[in-house]
């Protein structure tokens, strides 16, 4: 009986004690700011996705020390949409529905972003999207951190034209919507440049391909006949190592015919054998060797946060960077996190990126961006080859007959005065945001 | 000590010094300007210091530009001194003097890039044209070809009459005739075009391309025959290349369907776990690597028992453990195995990691034979292709020749009957599995020299291993090696003009077919025990 009142006593005070921290944890809820994190942890994106959700939480983390924003701290809402794209809009919809988000960064596949878009358009709600992708889109409610084709696709090939005096083309590419669209505008530009059409080779294989055997040996045929030629690479994913590995086996060095990947950055490249890499090329907007002091910053707080110096830092990493920044700039800026305000504020910020310019947020939700290109190194870095300044991204390519007239803006100015992602300027209308 | 000596003594350490700062003048003013123009850390900068070098008298020249191409050219940081940094000594390029040892991180490696690279090469191999070594004067040789002229002509002549090893001569007499084309009188002309008629470097077609329109009649019907024949080579060149590439495709099929052609095809189980099967004989030469980081180039021979083992003991545990207990039910073992597909690669993700992991080729796997300029083989193709038909005689002398064999034989055809005669057929069970797994795991040593080794390394051939063992008929060996072959053979074939997504949509759809022609495939089993 004893016992049992002793029972009954401890089992009380556990329980107010919960009701405690209950009522303190919700009264805390009130006090924070939620942000979604919608980045896959489980399944094959994984690898590279859950690097940006720690990004996110070292970005959250930073900004608590400071003060928060709005008074108010932040607090991250991280949810696993399991690589699984239908299931990116069901977490979409909780994180708003339920965790009441003010804001979310996430996805990493065009696939998953498209399956999320409608949920966003009709819950409007943010979302930052970090990574390169095909462009042809501009919602109200997406900001695109990452590289439209012309902040990454078109200099790469200009450098590749002008500086290496490429003439041969091979357009090698994943099977899927990035490396088609991708190529559909490359393709185009090409032709524009006067590249005739039988100097241009396309050709797409399936997610995760090994056996590049004949590829590798239709390439160095195309290769040999006189013309310097190059590979313009939108291979997804592993299945590089294997494409670069026969490279190197039949005898096709960076010297003779230089690859540019897409896809290629300092993550793919740690844990793997960089030998038959060294000397191809990449473009993107960051590299973790560029030399600056704000860089530098960045990799020691990231090696601080995730507590290894082995790991590495990449270009969506830099865009959820300055996405989050630019965010917290403008949600002081409108002194709310209400999402019309936000989306009006964030136009027209700067925030100095962190390989020495300024990221300035455009009418069609893109930033300004500077290209960079890059050798691979054996140590799994790169060497800066090239550098443009800043460039602006354009959501609708000027080198796709159909998207040529379209233009974005969320300001009005340029698109009659009411705000739109996709204005005709021959027709004058907007054909609203379930244009194909 | 008396005056006089202490004069002496002042009179050495002066003496000391002068030499001193007589070494150090040594560095000429050519050197001087070029350590200058490196310090800019500006690819132009160094392109003019490579021509500042490349045309000096310097002795350390050219062990300057070589060290710059190779990624080993280091300045210091504060004397700007250059130095070759390599893994072996490191070595003052201004005085060619070793260093001993020095701290990198005082250096920055002078940067360079792919236009830099070939510009050196073609510098360097200026230099080596007269090198003694004659590989150095072959490659020096066949980097001139792309550039020459018919002004060339003498320079080339000379060297020819005097070089002494073959190839080297022949690379030359190659460059004569090149440069012949492009002269100004017709006999030169045409004896050239004759002389290289059927050679196969691109670099004739190259040539031989724009005379085939040449104004003079003969000349351009000369080039044209020329062309013709050549073109007939290369095409006949591509096919066998294409051969090449189908039976190498197919032996990596054979390789993975061949353990599931005794554990499926033999013993009757579907064993969807196959793959994770294959997938650890890959993780086991990563395990061996890097247990051996420097015995890379026998860690691979080793891996293949130890990945047999590790694969084999793995199986033998599922099937005591699970499988026994399922026999006669495919649709329980299908499910179980399957779940135990995913166990496998949790723990691979859980205990390893998520990541791919990488596994290195050694030296001798890497490269290609070349037989032709337009036809090579890779080394690494080649040894697979090998090693299948190796693997696949054993696995057939052990099934014909041996007791064991015997036994499988005996139980995989009628396990009471087999009993009756006193085979223990759960111990029969066991090692017929694990050879079958054993096997898969030999099958992942092999892939890990293709493929990327991760955790979904088995997925990715599981369907193409039931595919091929469906194909060649259940339970026949020579059927898995010929469905193998033949399916890679013919993927290849159709890759070319169908691209590699549809050939794969192409042969899944003329197996469905096949198998509603033939339900039991190429080489369907005979015999009482077949019909059941």
């Amino acid at each position: 009986m004893l016992l049992n009142n002793k029972l009954k006593k401890t089992l009380l005070a556990a329980g107010t004690a919960a009701a405690l921290t209950w009522s303190s944890l919700s009264l805390a809820a009130d006090d924070t700011i939620k942000v979604g994190v919608l980045h896959s942890l489980s399944g094959t994106m994984a690898i590279s996705e859950t690097t940006l959700k720690d990004t996110m939480l070292m970005l959250i983390d930073e900004q608590n020390k400071k003060g928060g924003v709005l008074g108010k701290k932040l607090e991250a809402v991280v949810v696993d949409p399991a690589s699984n794209w239908p299931l990116f809009a069901e977490k979409a919809r909780d994180l708003i529905e339920k965790d009441k988000v003010a804001v979310t960064f996430g996805c990493w596949t065009s696939v998953s972003r498209k399956s999320v878009l409608p949920v966003f358009e009709e819950k409007n709600s943010l979302l930052f999207y970090p990574v390169q992708y095909e462009g042809e889109e501009s919602s109200k409610n997406v900001f695109y951190t990452g590289a439209a084709p012309n902040q990454q696709a078109i200099p790469a090939v200009d450098y590749l034209m002008k500086d290496l005096e490429v003439k041969r083309w091979v357009l090698a590419g994943t099977d899927y919507v990035y490396p088609r669209t991708t190529n559909k505008i490359l393709e185009a530009y090409l032709k524009s440049k006067g590249v005739d059409e039988k100097d241009i080779m396309i050709n797409y294989t399936p997610f995760g391909h090994s056996d590049w055997q004949s590829i590798v040996a239709d390439i160095k045929k195309f290769g040999s006949e006189g013309k310097k030629t190059a590979v313009v690479s939108t291979i997804n994913g592993d299945a590089n190592v294997p494409f670069y590995k026969e490279l190197g086996n039949q005898g096709i060095t960076a010297e003779t015919i230089p690859v540019v990947a897409f896809s290629v950055g300092e993550e793919e490249l740690s844990g793997i054998d960089t030998k038959p890499l060294v000397g191809h090329l990449a473009a993107w907007n960051y590299f973790m060797s560029v030399d600056t002091p704000a860089n530098a910053e960045f990799i020691k707080k990231w090696h601080e946060f995730i507590k290894s110096d082995k790991r590495v830092t990449n270009d969506p990493m830099e865009a959820h960077y300055l996405g989050f920044n630019l965010w917290v700039k403008a949600v002081e800026k409108a002194g709310t996190t209400d999402t019309d305000k936000v989306e009006q504020a964030m136009i027209g910020l700067e925030f100095p990126n962190l390989t020495g310019g300024t990221a300035k947020v455009l009418p069609n939700h893109h930033l300004t961006k500077p290209v960079l290109i890059g050798e691979i190194q054996e140590n799994g870095q790169f060497e800066v080859v090239s550098k443009t300044p800043e460039v602006a991204g354009d959501a609708w390519s000027d080198f796709l007959p159909d998207s040529k007239p379209l233009v974005a803006d969320w300001t009005g100015k340029e698109t009659d005065g009411k705000p739109c992602g996709n204005y005709n300027t021959e027709t004058k209308k907007c054909s609203g945001q379930k244009y194909e | 000590m008396s005056a006089s000596k202490l004069i002496q003594l002042g009179a050495f350490f002066l003496g000391c010094l002068l030499l001193l700062s007589s070494v150090q003048a040594e560095t000429s003013p050519t050197w001087t300007q070029a350590t200058a123009l490196f310090k800019q850390a500006s690819f132009d900068k160094t392109r003019e210091a490579v021509d500042l070098l490349a045309t000096s008298h310097e002795p350390q020249a050219q062990q300057l530009l070589q060290a710059l191409l190779d990624g080993q050219l280091y300045q210091h940081k504060q004397t700007d001194a250059l130095a070759l940094l390599s893994d072996k000594d490191p070595l003052d390029l201004s005085t060619g003097q070793a260093l001993g040892t020095v701290n990198k991180d005082d250096y920055r490696k002078v940067p360079i890039n792919n236009t830099l690279r070939k510009y050196l090469r073609s510098k360097i191999g200026g230099l080596s044209l007269a090198n003694p070594d004659p590989k150095v004067r072959l490659a020096a040789t066949t980097g001139l070809l792309e550039t020459i002229t018919p002004e060339m002509l003498p320079q080339l002549q000379e060297l020819a009459s005097k070089e002494s090893d073959q190839a080297v001569k022949d690379a030359l007499q190659l460059g004569i005739h090149l440069a012949s084309l492009s002269a100004t009188d017709k006999p030169t002309q045409l004896a050239a075009i004759q002389a290289l008629d059927g050679n196969l470097n691109p670099l004739v077609r190259n040539k031989l391309n724009p005379l085939s329109t040449n104004a003079d009649p003969e000349i351009a019907k000369a080039a044209q025959a020329s062309l013709r024949s050549i073109e007939n080579k290369v095409s006949l060149n591509a096919s066998i290349e294409t051969l090449f590439f189908g039976l190498s495709l197919g032996s990596v099929l054979v390789l993975a369907a061949i353990g599931l052609a005794i554990t499926f095809g033999v013993m009757g189980v579907i064993n969807m776990a196959h793959g994770e099967l294959i997938m650890l004989g890959a993780y086991t030469t990563y395990f061996i690597q890097k247990l051996l980081p420097n015995y890379l180039d026998y860690s691979l021979i080793l891996a293949i028992p130890a990945a047999f083992m590790v694969s084999g003991l793995m199986g033998i545990l599922i099937e005591r453990t699970v499988i026994r207990h399922l026999y006669g039910r495919p649709l329980e073992t299908l499910l179980a195995t399957f779940g135990i597909s995913l166990i496998l690669q949790q723990l691979v993700r859980t205990l390893v990691s998520p990541q791919n992991v990488p596994v290195s080729n050694p030296s001798w796997m890497s490269g290609s034979l070349e037989i032709n300029s337009v036809l090579s083989i890779t080394y690494n193709r080649l040894y697979i292709i090998a090693f299948t038909l190796l693997v696949f005689a054993i696995l057939s002398y052990l099934l014909r020749k041996t007791k064991l064999g015997l036994q499988v034989r005996a139980v995989s055809q009628n396990r009471a009957m087999a009993r009756a005669m006193g085979v223990r057929s759960a111990r029969v069970d066991a090692l017929t599995f694990g050879l079958g797994s054993g096997i898969a795991g030999v099958a992942g040593v092999a892939l890990s020299q293709l493929t990327n080794v991760g955790p979904n390394l088995g997925q990715s051939y599981i369907i193409d291993s039931f595919m091929v063992v469906v194909f060649g008929g259940v339970g026949n060996l020579w059927g898995t090696l010929v469905a193998g072959l033949s399916l890679g053979v013919i993927n290849k074939f159709l890759e070319p003009w169908a691209g590699a997504v549809l050939a794969k949509i192409l042969v899944l759809v003329f197996i469905i077919l096949f198998i509603q022609k033939r339900p039991r495939g190429l080489f369907p089993q005979k015999g009482r025990a077949a019909g059941d």
